[in-house]
């Protein structure tokens, strides 16, 4: 390690998203580039059209589902643990524990080691190895979640209050919003995990994910798609599909639904409200603020670069511990839709 | 305190009312006395902390994680209890989180400065829904969309009595209620039904139209005016003088001059009126008085109360609910005979012949404060709830107003899917000699089925801008509107509030340009 370099001469934010110019490539670019090292599958930080993309095998897979199978981009998997040099960069993957194939990337260059986290959670998660922290020079943190009023909850115990619902209202259709990719299947594995061992029925959209993660060896369960029930009348049933789906008049096939929602802004009541969440589960893929505070200590970065959502508190935080923090501005990134 | 703030929590998200039942009898059936007690009076407006107040709260937050996070967190959340459940953070080497019991038997022996360390403690040792509930509760604002009268109904359906018979021994009870569950739960006798100021449920009357009124034989029924005020209950005995709504709801506090001319015991049924003079003011007069913490000398002197009485239910400690109405109301005009009183008259009968003679009376009514008629059999005992036969109210023909759609809403429940809340607006002149639409009100039922399919649809294909749940949509669409009064507001930009407004008719065939103006509107106004 050396301080005489400066990272930022290295590794910089350009309109195409996050350059790294000895290797001559793009972390998650925000649009179609030559070379791409993509964190993972979400459509944020997963794009098409790129001449390559290296990402953990799961995450190559995902994009082949969301993309058509990607023939004109050179797919370069890379597991988690192992090395490649790229340009005068070696490159590696290590778990994020946010979803499946998901991944910090690990950018050494003259000595010096750069982590770019992606998205991340610390707790566990069925459906994805955990969180590892990676000691670094300069540590690049999401900040989804980044103000002192996220404590996400248990998830465990979220799911039993979706359980306790179920029994409380055992005529009445639960309508569980949820994103396609990765909050679908933890929120399945969870509900597994309860002790929950009846068909949980899925809108059309989340099947090809679902089938992709049980190819990986998640099991799901007895899942169907309630596109093909013929009989069924949905009283007691849980019911996944994506949050735009609850709105739509898909939903009316359901009697007097209880609309549930699972994400973790439905930590903050005037949001779960604004969804029209009568039965908010707090239930998140991102860090929250205890999350977020203790990966910098465990990272032990001198230097913290903010970016991907609410950077102003992170910043403010960091600074005080006496970590030299700034806010990254990357473009294209809007509050992510699978929070 | 755990189970009840998960109780509060999902009352909080569930706008549907058998939902809510469901969710309190079940945490009613699962709870051990004393907490589903305290529960119950935290529901019913029985319990009074105001222990914390804003400035302890924002202390609080500012010491747990500094000025500016906590400032950041309180503009992003925008509201100060909730901000600090969700900023303090459960210590994992607390003491187990307090029952809902400790709680309010603790606040009610500690001193004011005894408060602070206490609270800290709590909110160490409860989750964040915990600490959330706990700080409404303290800080006076639960507002989770539950009346009194819905709470005591949950607890009457757990021991399947009817709510009547609750409301009859509440007044009696005193918290934690222990002698009302063990009637209702395990077998115990019925509480002495003290009729000390006791509410009684009222009878309510089914609207009737003039088709159906012809089915009927005018020699079974008396009528009499229905007064557009405020339906109550003086409930008085034992020195125990108090004003109901329809709903249960004690609302002496804010009639103190009614309340003061009451020198009398019994239980009245009767309609509260603003009234000067011989004349009965408009609705909106009465509205002055109403939501008022306190009631000024100012407002006594210009708003004066009245109640006008329809009926009898309890006179001198006997029960006359099982009389017939004429028995009744011969007895109420022989009472208020042998000493009239100033702030009490009895609403007279209308004299009529056949049922084209009542019609008539009907029409020519115009005076202000006259909502239409009630028609009672004469041999009607007074029941409980909204008996089909004996009593009906045949309203005036409403006001009606062509509008137009301005913005729709998602409803809740079974509407949740369907955009089925309707804000619409009146035309009124703007800068340079042009129109705009200006808020008149807001409907959400008066339509089908099938017509709400349609406004569903037609709001999607004409949505020009989106806010959350709510639809901006292109100005085209008039709305037959049916009101049964308007009256001038200050709190809508319209200057014009409309009372009651429903969707009578959807008007597809009419331009938007001849929709109906604000002006129009203030013609009507009384
Ligand atoms: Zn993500
Ligand atoms: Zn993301």
């Amino acid at each position: 390690m050396t301080d005489t370099l400066n990272p930022r001469s290295w590794l910089y934010p350009t309109p195409r998203g996050l350059y790294c110019e000895p290797g001559d490539f793009y972390v998650d670019p925000a649009v179609a580039v030559g070379r791409a090292v993509i964190t993972h599958g979400h459509g944020d930080h997963a794009r098409p059209g790129h001449r390559s993309a290296l990402a953990t095998p799961e995450t190559l897979a995902i994009m082949r589902a969301r993309f058509q199978d990607m023939p004109d981009t050179a797919q370069q998997p890379l597991k988690y643990g192992e090395e490649v040099k790229i340009g005068d960069v070696s490159v590696s993957l290590v778990p994020a524990g946010h979803i499946l194939g998901s991944a910090q990337a690990v950018l050494e260059h003259k000595g010096q080691r750069i982590v770019v986290s992606g998205d991340y959670k610390r707790r566990p998660d069925a459906t994805c190895p955990p969180f590892e922290p990676v000691p670094c020079d300069v540590f690049i943190t999401e900040a989804t979640f980044a103000l002192p009023v996220f404590h996400h909850p248990s998830d465990v115990g979220e799911a039993a209050k979706l359980l306790r619902s179920v029994a409380t209202f055992p005529e009445r259709t639960h309508l569980v919003g949820v994103y396609a990719l990765g909050k679908c299947q933890r929120v399945i594995t969870l509900l597994r995990a309860a002790g929950y061992d009846k068909r949980i029925w899925l809108h059309g959209a989340l099947a090809s994910l679902c089938k992709l993660y049980e190819d990986n060896g998640i099991a799901l369960g007895d899942t169907a798609l309630v596109s093909d029930a013929i009989l069924e009348t949905f009283r007691g049933a849980i019911v996944l599909c994506p949050p735009s789906a609850m709105a739509d008049r898909w939903s009316r096939r359901f009697a007097d639904p209880i609309p549930a929602m699972a994400s973790g802004w439905m930590g903050v009541r005037a949001r779960a409200r604004q969804r029209g969440a009568e039965l908010p589960l707090i239930i998140s893929d991102h860090a929250d603020w205890s999350e977020l505070t203790q990966t910098l200590k465990d990272v032990g970065a001198p230097k913290v670069w903010v970016t991907h959502g609410r950077e102003e508190a992170l910043v403010a935080y960091a600074r005080s511990i006496g970590i030299d923090a700034e806010a990254l501005h990357l473009g294209g990134r809007e509050e992510e839709d699978e929070s | 305190m755990q189970a009840f703030a998960r109780l509060l929590d999902s009352l909080s998200f569930q706008p549907a009312r058998n939902a809510k039942l469901r969710l309190i009898e079940a945490y009613l059936r699962e709870t051990p006395d004393p907490d589903r007690g305290w529960a119950l009076a935290a529901l019913t407006g029985g319990l009074d902390f105001a222990a914390a107040k804003p400035a302890l709260l924002r202390s609080f937050g500012q010491e747990k994680i500094g000025e500016e996070l906590f400032g950041l967190s309180y503009d992003y959340v925008g509201d100060l209890a909730e901000t600090l459940a969700l900023i303090w953070e459960t210590k994992a080497d607390a003491g187990p989180p307090p029952t809902l019991s400790e709680v309010v038997e603790t606040l009610q022996r500690a001193t004011k400065t005894q408060t602070p360390a206490i609270l800290k403690r709590w909110l160490d040792e409860l989750d964040s829904t915990g600490r959330w509930a706990l700080l409404k509760l303290l800080t006076g604002a639960l507002r989770i969309g539950v009346s009194a009268r819905l709470a005591k109904q949950a607890v009457a359906n757990i021991g399947d009595q009817p709510v009547a018979e609750v409301e009859e021994v509440w007044h009696g009870l005193s918290t934690p209620y222990r002698p009302l569950f063990d009637w209702l739960t395990a077998g115990g006798p019925k509480p002495a039904s003290n009729m000390g100021g006791a509410f009684l449920s009222p009878m309510l009357a089914n609207p009737i139209d003039r088709a159906e009124i012809d089915t009927l034989d005018p020699a079974h029924f008396r009528a009499e005016w229905k007064w557009d005020g405020i339906r109550v209950q003086i409930a008085s005995s034992g020195g125990t003088k108090r004003l109901y709504s329809r709903a249960g709801e004690d609302v002496s506090g804010a009639f103190p001059d009614i309340v003061e001319a009451i020198d009398f015991e019994g239980v009245f049924d009767g309609e509260l009126l603003v009234r000067r003079e011989e004349a009965i003011a408009p609705f909106n007069d009465l509205q002055q008085r109403l939501n008022r913490k306190t009631v000024t000398a100012k407002m006594l002197k210009e708003h004066p109360a009245h109640v006008r009485l329809y009926d009898v239910l309890w006179l001198d400690g006997e029960d006359l609910r099982a009389l017939t109405f004429d028995e009744r109301r011969a007895r109420l005009e022989a009472w208020m005979g042998e000493h009239p009183r100033a702030r009490f008259d009895v609403s007279p009968l209308v004299r009529f012949t056949d049922w084209a003679h009542l019609a008539t009376l009907r029409e020519e009514m115009r005076q202000d404060g006259i909502e239409g008629l009630m028609l009672k059999r004469s041999d009607s005992p007074y029941l409980a709830g909204r008996p089909k036969g004996p009593w009906f109210k045949w309203k005036r023909d409403p006001m009606l107003a062509d509008c137009v759609m301005m913005y729709a809403q998602r409803g809740h429940g079974k509407r949740s899917s369907f955009y089925s809340d309707y804000t619409f607006g009146a035309w009124r002149d703007a800068a340079e000699g042009k129109r705009e639409l200006a808020p008149v009100g807001k409907a959400y039922f008066g339509f089908t089925d099938e017509e709400l399919r349609w406004l569903d649809k037609w709001v999607r294909d004409h949505t020009t801008n989106r806010f959350g749940p709510v639809r901006e949509v292109e100005q085209q669409l008039v709305l037959e509107v049916a009101f049964d009064g308007v009256a001038r507001s200050t709190r809508h930009k319209s200057g014009v509030s409309l009372r009651f407004p429903r969707i009578n008719r959807i008007r597809t065939d009419k331009p938007a340009a001849e929709a109906d103006t604000v002006d129009n509107l203030l013609r009507l106004v009384p």
